[in-house]
């Protein structure tokens, strides 16, 4: 495992894997989403808002996967250093943030047919918005600190502080009464008739694989943009050294 | 020799401040969750309503089931008095005016914005439908239970 933090090994890992993750994800995503967008029945008390499922589930759990493959990047580059697991934790940040959102609008669009609401300050709904903004803060300060030449040690810290907050959504439609349903899906149990829950399997398989492409895609520009940033400062130092070796040149 | 590596010796000391932090973070939220517990509801159960009840007049929002069976519509045609019910055996009866949720249904979750009044009615101004967490396509809606069936019937009536 530690052979593919080398960047080297890396990059020629993620060229071949990354059109391989974009390209079965989707496929994936595609027959997922026409089985489900089309050819399901509606539910029985939903009707045809049911649909939103197929797009709600999967980006709500890449949004919560997301953040914890940024802890996990954390501990990584807190204990071992090394600078892959930064990387990987700023690729990760932008792709989770997204279907956060998405989550959330969709989620949201979902409310009003059958809730009669767009929006309600439950547990669900709130905690999930501050996971919507601890990855607008990451975002922040990740890119301050690069910038800055600072130490990545501080979004690490911040990574895994904001950890806390995925089992507080995984458990607050159980801890407190919420407008949210409680989980139709734990542990080798389903409350998601099969008709539903094939297509949204898949659906969550393709969105995954989408999401780890597009995480290698920031990820190789990322490291792109520091190779060429240091060309640029050797360059530049090269060009300073003549006048630095001249004595009293102008000030 | 009996030094270790010191390059071992500083990744293990991280290893372990990064161990202590985490246990300190998931102490620090479960505290934190532990003392949210009532405060973080979004609505009162009706048991929890009659063993604690609140002013009358205060807003607050009760949730749970709307009591087959119970559902009347007043003269007025606006107007509808159900009873709300938890897992327990405590009812609070409900009295609303206004346009009721699509998905507002007899032995479905309700959440009721409103105030408890002098009479021990809750008087709601906003209705929520609550969706519980079984998804169900309306042609297998039989092979899930009678109560399910006959919620579906009753659904399919209205939607139809």
């Amino acid at each position: 495992m530690h052979g593919y933090a080398n960047p080297t090994r890396f990059l020629s890992l993620a060229s071949w894997l990354t059109p391989l993750l974009l390209g079965a994800g989707a496929l994936l995503t595609v027959a997922a989403l026409v089985w489900g967008l089309i050819y399901v029945s509606p539910d029985r008390l939903m009707g045809e808002t049911v649909r939103i499922l197929f797009i709600h589930v999967p980006s709500a759990w890449l949004g919560m996967g997301g953040w914890t493959g940024i802890a996990i990047a954390s501990t990584a580059l807190l204990i071992w250093k090394h600078p892959l697991a930064a990387i990987a934790a700023r690729g990760i940040a932008v792709p989770g943030m997204v279907f956060t959102a998405i989550c959330l609008a969709t989620g949201s669009i979902w409310g009003r047919p059958t809730w009669g609401t767009w929006w309600v300050w439950d547990g669900r709904l709130t905690s999930m918005l501050v996971l919507l903004f601890l990855y607008a803060g990451y975002i922040a300060l990740a890119q301050a600190s690069a910038r800055d030449g600072g130490s990545s040690k501080l979004p690490a810290i911040f990574g895994l502080v904001g950890a806390i907050n995925i089992p507080i959504i995984n458990r607050s439609v159980v801890w407190w009464n919420s407008l949210h349903q409680p989980p139709s899906l734990t542990a080798g149990k389903s409350a998601i008739d099969g008709e539903f829950l094939v297509p949204l399997l898949i659906a969550v398989l393709g969105f995954s694989l989408l999401f780890g492409g597009a995480v290698l895609m920031r990820m190789r520009a990322l490291i792109a943009e520091m190779q060429a940033e240091a060309r640029l400062r050797r360059r530049a130092l090269d060009d300073e050294a003549p006048m630095a070796a001249a004595p009293a040149g102008g000030a | 020799m009996s030094e270790p590596k010191p390059a071992m010796k500083a990744k293990h000391q991280r290893l372990v401040l990064v161990a202590i932090a985490l246990a300190a973070i998931v102490a620090a939220g479960l505290f934190a969750a532990y003392a949210l517990r009532n405060q973080a509801n979004y609505f009162y159960l009706p048991e929890q309503m009659s063993a604690n009840p609140p002013a009358t007049g205060q807003p607050v929002r009760l949730g749970g089931m709307v009591q087959t069976g119970s559902l009347e519509r007043q003269a007025d045609g606006i107007t509808v008095a159900f009873v709300v019910t938890g897992s327990e055996a405590a009812t609070v009866p409900v009295r609303y005016s206004g346009i009721l949720p699509d998905l507002f249904v007899e032995g479905s979750g309700v959440v009721a914005e409103g105030s408890l009044q002098a009479d021990g009615t809750f008087l709601a101004t906003n209705l929520l439908a609550k969706h519980d967490e079984n998804y169900v396509p309306r042609e297998l809606e039989g092979l899930h239970g009678e109560e399910a069936a006959q919620q579906a019937a009753e659904t399919v009536s209205y939607g139809n």
